[in-house]
């Protein structure tokens, strides 16, 4: 693989992603909620950061914010989303446009939806060559071309002139990567890629993705909801509830010791710790309306160790050992339960 | 390649049956029509059960039964369509051949596209041969009815000037393309440019575009045909243009309402994220996928143009005589209509036949230039039953 694409100004240390209290309001018809509240994380560049949560915790919301894609009803209220020390937020199209493809990029979940139907995919991976390097059809052929080869595809010179409906599932996510990864990307942003598939390709993907992040030393975001991927390939874990982070730090750490109760319950409900004969641990109740979050700690009704301290006042992120940070009151008691 | 075209008798009167049954859904209801055609398109063979299976056994299928296509020799005839004709040394070749032969799977279709061909052929071809025969007057001749024994000329009769009907269909078809291809065309480009361009930006644009339709549509349009062709010259020009500017809104509509939904679709997005600039992204992306049905809306409103042409021809206000077209020979004939049906059923008949065959050609477009639909047009026809993979003339 030619690497073209300059490498980031940044100094090594330095974030290649770095979000900063990002809020996000959705408008809805009873009013305005917040659906990302005050989230926080960076990534540095050959990293991987697993946003982890149930369906509506505003892990997605918070990718598209990060890549711009948010729905007209949904707004950025505040915060920054630092690439290559500029604020994307604050960027006009255009410029956002430059940025787009060459330093942050993303991999869709559904790949069949993700792909145009009547198009070749050979010339929508090409796509962003001709956008960005101005190169010719033919040019951005030949790049598609060697893409495909190295995402897997079999016969990628005959198969670049088929349509997205006669890959597979694992090949069509196969050809996403490959667009994402196409310019190079400081940032890829990878939104639950392989839910749609079935176990042995989410192994494949995986493992593509893996291959790739090494080779063009990328900060990978992954989103997910699959504890054992995130146990498998993150470095670090941002663990969010109902638009907020409630636990952040090293997979590691945060999973052998976690220091707040939802996260807790969720390692709780993995099937290997189950009794035969039982119903699967879980996590009792289900996550507040975002409409209706209550004042003080938002999961106070489904929490084991409920005070009235949590009624009464949100934690907020606090330092709890190396690296890590929690919302918990009573972190404490669950690092020496 | 024209062996795909030409068919049995038979099989021609098939092909037009099924036109007919298109045409009277034209004249019901004009939305329901493209998809009659794609029912008498779409081969409802044992094959066609591939149809509910998964969509990639459907397209393997598509592309075995190609193989076997090819392998059979029913390409023999195109050395580019040997096996491997991916790698052959020209593309463009193959891909023709392919147009041709998803032509040939169609009867219909096939029929419509020579129909087409020959009126086309005629249009620009027929006015050099027949010179003056459409105007040549000949008052002994007058409203002679159809014969043989009466030359070439008097094939199809004679009008009450004793003009040749057939001269006269000749010169007219060359008159009535000329007018309805244009503002069709027309329409169909600025049409569809400001719908996409609407329904993709949204907001404060798009409801520019639609109130510009709504005027428009606010107008009965043979109104503003009359006031503009009453204060300007009924030049063929000024009917093209007044053709072209009221039929506007179809397509206008048409393309926003496609784009609309179409750029809420994630390959959408994901051009975004990486930046593709609107313009590209409506050229690449929504224009390929509305296209077809702004092709297919594009024939019906061919009928529409047509009708409408011969409306402000019947007015006095359109295509002005000595010159002519089928809508005003329709008009001109319509008085003698108890006496000599010819010269107004054979116009009408020339009009229903160009709009339904365009019609059919319409409907075999729109599955043809569909990836994911594309496989239909390769399987074998049920006529030639489960084996007809394979010619009969192969069956030993």
């Amino acid at each position: 693989m030619t690497r073209t694409a300059a490498p980031a100004p940044t100094g090594t240390d330095d974030p290649a992603l770095d979000v900063e209290g990002l809020c996000v309001d959705l408008s809805t018809p009873l009013g305005t909620v917040r659906a990302v509240d005050g989230v926080s994380f960076s990534v540095r560049r050959g990293r991987t950061l697993a946003l982890l949560g149930e369906s509506g915790c505003g892990k997605s919301m918070t990718a598209l914010s990060v890549v711009g894609l948010l729905d007209p009803a949904a707004r950025v209220t505040g915060g920054a989303v630092r690439v290559r020390g500029s604020d994307t937020l604050r960027l006009s199209p255009a410029e956002r446009r430059k940025l787009a493809g060459p330093v942050l990029s993303i991999v869709f979940q559904d790949a069949l939806t993700a792909l145009n139907p009547v198009q070749p995919v050979g010339r929508q991976i090409g796509e962003a060559f001709r956008i960005h390097r101005g190169l010719s059809r033919r040019e951005a052929r030949e790049k598609a071309i060697e893409l495909m080869t190295r995402v897997g595809i079999p016969e990628p010179r005959e198969r670049a002139r088929s349509y997205p409906h006669q890959f597979s599932g694992g090949m069509r996510q196969r050809l996403l990567i490959a667009m994402a990864v196409a310019l190079d990307p400081d940032v890829l942003i990878a939104d639950e890629p392989t839910t749609a598939l079935d176990v042995t390709v989410q192994a494949q993907i995986m493992r593509l993705l893996r291959d790739i992040q090494n080779e063009r030393d990328m900060a990978l975001v992954l989103i997910t909801h699959d504890l054992a991927v995130v146990a498998q390939r993150a470095d670090d874990v941002v663990i969010m509830y109902a638009g907020t982070v409630v636990e952040k730090g090293p997979v590691r750490d945060v999973f052998s010791a976690p220091r707040h109760p939802y996260t807790q319950g969720l390692l709780d409900s993995v099937p290997e710790h189950a009794v035969r004969g039982r119903p699967l641990p879980a996590v009792p109740g289900s996550p507040p309306e975002l409409s209706a979050v209550p004042p003080g700690c938002a999961f106070q009704d489904r929490c084991p160790l409920v005070r009235e301290r949590c009624v009464r006042e949100r934690p907020v992120l606090r330092p709890a050992g190396e690296g890590r940070t929690t919302a918990c009151h009573f972190a404490e008691e669950l690092t020496h339960a | 390649m024209s062996e795909g075209i030409t068919m049995p008798g038979e099989e021609h009167s098939a092909g037009l049956g099924s036109g007919a049954e298109a045409a009277a859904t034209v004249a019901g209801a004009e939305a329901a029509a493209p998809g009659s055609g794609t029912e008498a398109a779409a081969p409802a063979s044992g094959a066609g059960a591939a149809a509910r299976a998964s969509e990639t056994e459907a397209a393997a299928r598509a592309s075995r039964t190609e193989a076997a296509d090819r392998a059979s020799g029913a390409g023999a005839a195109d050395p580019a369509l040997a096996p491997g004709t991916e790698a052959a040394p020209n593309p463009r070749d193959a891909r023709t051949s392919r147009w041709w032969r998803m032509l040939g799977r169609d009867r219909a279709a096939a029929v419509g596209a020579v129909i087409l061909g020959l009126v086309a052929l005629v249009a620009l071809f027929g006015p050099l041969v027949i010179g003056d025969r459409a105007q040549r007057q000949d008052l002994d001749a007058s409203l002679r009815p159809p014969s043989l024994s009466e030359g070439v000329y008097g094939l199809l009769g004679t009008d009450v000037l004793g003009r040749s009907v057939l001269a006269r269909l000749v010169e007219a078809a060359a008159t009535t393309l000329s007018v309805a291809v244009p503002a069709v065309l027309c329409s169909l480009a600025v049409g569809s440019a400001l719908g996409l361009w609407a329904g993709y930006h949204g907001g404060r644009r798009e409801s520019l575009a639609m109130r510009v339709a709504d005027v428009i549509l606010s107008f009965p349009s043979l109104l503003i045909a009359v006031v503009v062709l009453y204060v300007f010259s009924p030049s063929a020009l000024n009917i093209v243009l007044i053709l072209a500017v009221t039929r506007i809104p179809v397509y206008l509509r048409t393309a926003r309402a496609e784009a609309a939904e179409l750029r809420s679709r994630l390959f959408v997005d994901a051009a975004r994220t990486f930046g593709t600039p609107s313009r590209k992204i409506i050229y690449w992306h929504i224009l390929p996928i509305a296209l077809p049905t702004l092709l297919t809306v594009a024939t019906l409103d061919f009928c529409f143009v047509m009708l409408t042409e011969s409306s402000l021809s019947f007015l006095g206000i359109g295509i002005q005589p000595p010159e002519v077209s089928w809508g005003l020979m329709v008009a001109q004939g319509r008085q003698y209509l108890q006496t000599a049906w010819w010269i107004t059923v054979l116009p009408g008949l020339a009009i229903v036949l160009t709009t339904v065959s365009a019609t059919v050609l319409a409907a075999w477009a729109r599955i043809a230039t569909d990836p994911a639909q594309r496989w239909r047009l390769t399987l074998p026809t049920k006529r030639r039953g489960a084996s007809a993979a394979v010619p009969p003339e192969l069956i030993p």
